[in-house]
């Protein structure tokens, strides 16, 4: 956005917020602007980004932290810890393609746009949100006040923890300067168990066995055969199971995890470098990008075993095309950006007890739909309460989850 | 000295009416008989006192919500009430080779509804994480008497990441009544190794080049001399008692896949110039060797009666340096201590010995704890990393959080609790004023 302040440094981001704070006027906050699409639109005149806060301030890969400015490009992050043979743990996406945004494209998605809203990849079902390894964080709250929580070390439970509270709370809290994250060897093998041509019903049970077997899958997603498309190696639906480990163990382990998934059909295994574009396929949401580009885009989670039910029920409601990640429970979801298919989407969420996210749709029906969750009355109280603790204003992305928050 | 204080008269005539209250509730069951014996119950009776009210509070116990009432490995799930044990989900999944991943030394006797409220990690939160990580869903009572499900089943709701700020706010928030997990497969088996170092200096790079290795053990726990031969005495697990420092390292998989890490890391502290390594050859040696690390505080607790556990957290690397300031530490005190370590994570646990029927040990026990955990701030650490701060730390909490910092924690406990009836007098100092005008 052209005209946004961007400040250079922290208390660059302090002041802006100060004097918003005293003006009483609402601020949008982004970091390149890659999600601005996310969730409702927000209602204010200026806009404030963290862009020019960029940089990595600490990295000591032998204790596992890593820490950068907000507005650092997540892609620098991923190359530095790269270097040293590690990555983020929960594989976060890259969605600018599919969201369309142009912001992302020139200057890529930034820590802190990731960090607050909280999107993790394929690996966040065996291994954790992106939220579980944020270990510290700094930021700006609605009163132009610099705060700070947990630390640079991998365990910490001094006073309440803002670094969760922040991630996922999509810039309406705090505006988020610096960020420290749990970083882990990346392991040097990936190889893929494949079953095909499964129903979702089927898929989603071969996934299940997968993920209660002891050989340590990291990622179990099902592809149903509209979602295949031009992905290498597969042909009819997919039902994967990926392992990563050093290279002796993937080979042991993929095999071992066929020999368990024969019960379903006749399992193949990819290779390390089919395996590794597939999963950055998963991760990014390939299959769903073509298609009408007003189409509406959205991430249901639901218990595992209930992911079929919502992909089936939005399929009878419209033309749905989706795939599931997370074992099952991840449902993504494209289709008509209308208020009946958004309904539909939102009943199937109910249904299988879930929780739903509108990522993508034409800003009429950002502003009216329920884009996540209304919550029950009691916690709505508390949310509106922590809201006013942080931001008593309301200035910080007012708007941005739900109507008056 | 925490002190629990004596009731006043007015108090103890509330605890009448509070009695009197109780029993028309439950009519049948009369919980307490006497007023005087309103107290707080114990469970594992730390020394941090946490579940010791402090002001004129009633104590609410949950041991007796004690059903576990949901398995559902297809999703991977179990739902339990808060008062079930630590161990009993484990055991409850344990005949279809699945557990319950975070796994503290206490577990045989905390609840899950402490663990949360505590955000409680184990020895195997390396590679499991802590309890914040493994939790799907809560059932919440707040202050107003709302009960309230949070999460569920699936991962990640949306909204406000509550189940992130409830878990490890000391019951200062709400009430946890039940809690779904998430349970996990096990490997297909585990073991454990030893390693016994000539100091601390060198057994503490030797974990710098474990992790940089870019294998990360499911387990890395370290002891000193003192806590090495504390425990030996107590498990008999053939800890080496020449050693100044020693390691016990976890791995996972097939035997194959055991047998080729332990290679590996039998080559990297090789090269640190041990004193002796001892892989385990059955599963009842691995036990001894944890047995002798989870018994660890019972095991000092044998050699001096009275003790106090600290729970700070370092930089990993820091680790000479900060022993080598608690060993100066304990001299200018005169206590002795003995330190534990969850190596892979930073976790430190000094346990300083002192007698208690001697104030001014005491003191001194307490003194020198306080400069262990400011320590521990000062070279880039925090205050606590599983114990939580409950009242001995509570005011210590400046020098981990600026006022802006507390202020803005306290402003989020108010949202919450408006009245400040919820675990009163933990956690936040008692020194500042604005909300705690209240609390008082
Ligand atoms: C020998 C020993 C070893 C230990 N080892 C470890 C370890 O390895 N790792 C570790 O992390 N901790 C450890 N601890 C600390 C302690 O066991 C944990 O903090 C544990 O989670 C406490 O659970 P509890 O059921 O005993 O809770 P309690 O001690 O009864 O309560 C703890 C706090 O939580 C609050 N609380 C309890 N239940 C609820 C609820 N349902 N809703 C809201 N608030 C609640 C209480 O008010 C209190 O403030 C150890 C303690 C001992 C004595």
């Amino acid at each position: 956005m052209s005209g946004a302040v961007a400040p250079q440094d922290e208390a660059g981001v302090a002041a802006a917020v100060a004097e918003a704070f005293a003006a009483g006027a609402p601020l949008e906050i982004m970091g390149a602007g890659s999600k601005r699409g996310l969730l409702r639109p927000v209602q204010a005149a200026r806009a404030l980004t963290t862009r020019a806060l960029t940089g990595i301030t600490l990295y000591s890969p032998h204790e596992l932290v890593i820490s950068a400015r907000a507005g650092t490009p997540l892609a620098e992050i991923e190359a530095a810890v790269a270097e040293h043979g590690q990555q983020i743990i929960a594989e976060p996406p890259d969605l600018g393609p599919l969201l369309g945004s142009e912001a992302a494209r020139t200057l890529g998605q930034t820590l802190g746009g990731v960090v607050a809203t909280n999107l993790s990849g394929p690996r966040r079902v065996a291994w954790g949100a992106m939220r579980d390894h944020v270990l510290g964080v700094r930021a700006v709250n609605g009163r132009g006040e610099v705060l700070h929580s947990g630390g640079r070390v991998l365990k910490n439970v001094t006073g309440l923890d803002l670094c969760k509270l922040l991630s996922g709370s999509h810039g309406t809290l705090a505006v988020i300067t610096e960020i420290t994250l749990k970083v882990l060897p990346a392991p040097p093998a990936t190889g893929t168990v494949v079953l095909d041509g499964l129903s979702a019903e089927q898929g989603v049970a071969a996934l299940a066995a997968a993920l209660g077997s002891p050989y340590g899958v990291s990622a179990a997603a099902y592809l149903p055969s509209g979602a295949v498309g031009q992905l290498a190696g597969l042909a009819a639906s997919a039902t994967l199971a990926r392992i990563e480990d050093i290279a002796s163990s993937v080979t042991y382990r993929t095999t071992r995890l066929a020999e368990t998934l024969e019960a379903f059909g006749r399992p193949r295994i990819l290779d390390d470098a089919t395996s590794r574009a597939l999963w950055r396929s998963v991760r990014d949401a390939v299959p769903l990008r073509n298609g009408n580009g007003n189409a509406a885009l959205w991430r249901v989670s639901v218990r595992p075993s209930a992911g079929p039910a919502v992909a089936q029920a939005v399929s009878a409601a419209f033309d749905a095309r989706w795939f599931l990640d997370w074992g099952g429970g991840l449902v993504w979801i494209a289709g008509p950006a209308t208020e009946a298919a958004h309904t539909a989407v939102v009943a199937a969420a109910q249904a299988g007890g879930g929780t739903w996210m509108l990522l993508r749709a034409p800003d009429g029906l950002r502003a009216a739909a329920t884009v996540i969750p209304e919550e029950p009355a009691a916690l709505a109280r508390i949310t509106r309460a922590v809201k006013a603790a942080l931001d008593p204003k309301g200035i910080l992305n007012p708007g941005r989850m739900y109507v008056g928050v | 000295m925490i002190q629990q204080p004596e009731p006043k008269r007015d108090v103890l005539a509330r605890r009448e009416s509070i009695v009197a209250g109780l029993r028309a509730l439950l009519p049948e069951t009369g919980v307490i008989a006497d007023a005087l014996r309103l107290k707080p119950y114990e469970t594992d009776g730390l020394p941090a006192y946490r579940q010791l009210p402090l002001a004129d509070a009633v104590v609410l116990g949950l041991m007796r919500m004690n059903q576990i009432l949901d398995i559902d490995y297809a999703d991977r799930c179990a739902t339990v009430q808060a008062g079930v044990t630590n161990i009993g989900i484990s055991q409850a999944v344990q005949e279809r080779g699945f557990f319950y991943a975070p796994d503290p030394s206490s577990q045989l006797a905390c609840m899950i509804g402490g663990n949360v409220a505590m955000n409680s990690g184990g020895a195997h939160c390396l590679r499991y994480g802590v309890t914040a990580n493994n939790l799907l869903g809560l059932k919440i009572v707040t202050v107003e008497g709302e009960i309230v499900e949070i999460g569920g089943a699936h991962l990640d709701a949306a909204g406000y990441d509550w189940l992130g700020l409830i878990t490890g706010s000391e019951g200062q928030l709400v009430l946890v009544t039940e809690v779904t997990v998430r349970i996990l497969r096990a490997a297909e088996g585990a073991r454990a190794m030893l390693a016994a170092f000539r100091s601390n200096e060198v057994a503490g790079a030797c974990v710098d080049a474990i992790i940089s290795s870019g294998i990360i053990p499911v387990a890395l726990e370290f002891m000193d001399r003192p806590a090495i031969h504390a425990c030996e005495a107590f498990a008999h697990a053939g800890y080496p008692l020449d050693a100044e420092a020693m390691l016990i390292i976890e791995v996972e998989g097939s035997v194959a896949e055991q047998d080729a890490l332990l290679d590996r890391l039998r080559e990297i502290c090789a090269r640190h110039d041990p004193i002796s390594m001892k892989v385990s050859s059955s599963p009842e040696e691995s036990a001894a060797i944890w047995k002798g690390r989870k018994g660890a505080f019972g095991a000092i607790g044998r050699i001096s009666p009275d003790y106090l556990c600290m729970d700070g957290v370092i930089p990993t690397s820091r680790l000479p340096d900060v022993l080598r300031r608690i060993g100066e530490m304990s001299e200018e005190y005169g206590l002795k201590v003995a330190n534990i370590f969850h190596a892979g994570d930073g976790n430190l646990h000094p346990l300083i010995m002192f007698d208690a029927n001697d104030p001014d040990s005491f003191a001194r026990a307490e003194r020198f704890g306080a400069d262990v955990l400011k320590l521990c701030v000062e070279v880039g650490g925090c205050l606590t990393g599983e114990h939580g701060v409950g009242v001995e730390k509570r005011d210590l909490m400046p020098v981990q959080f600026s006022p802006t910092d507390l202020d803005q924690q306290r402003r989020i406990k108010e949202a919450f609790d408006p009245q400040w009836l919820l675990n009163p007098s933990k956690v936040f100092p008692l020194t500042s004023p604005p909300a705690l005008a209240h609390a008082a």
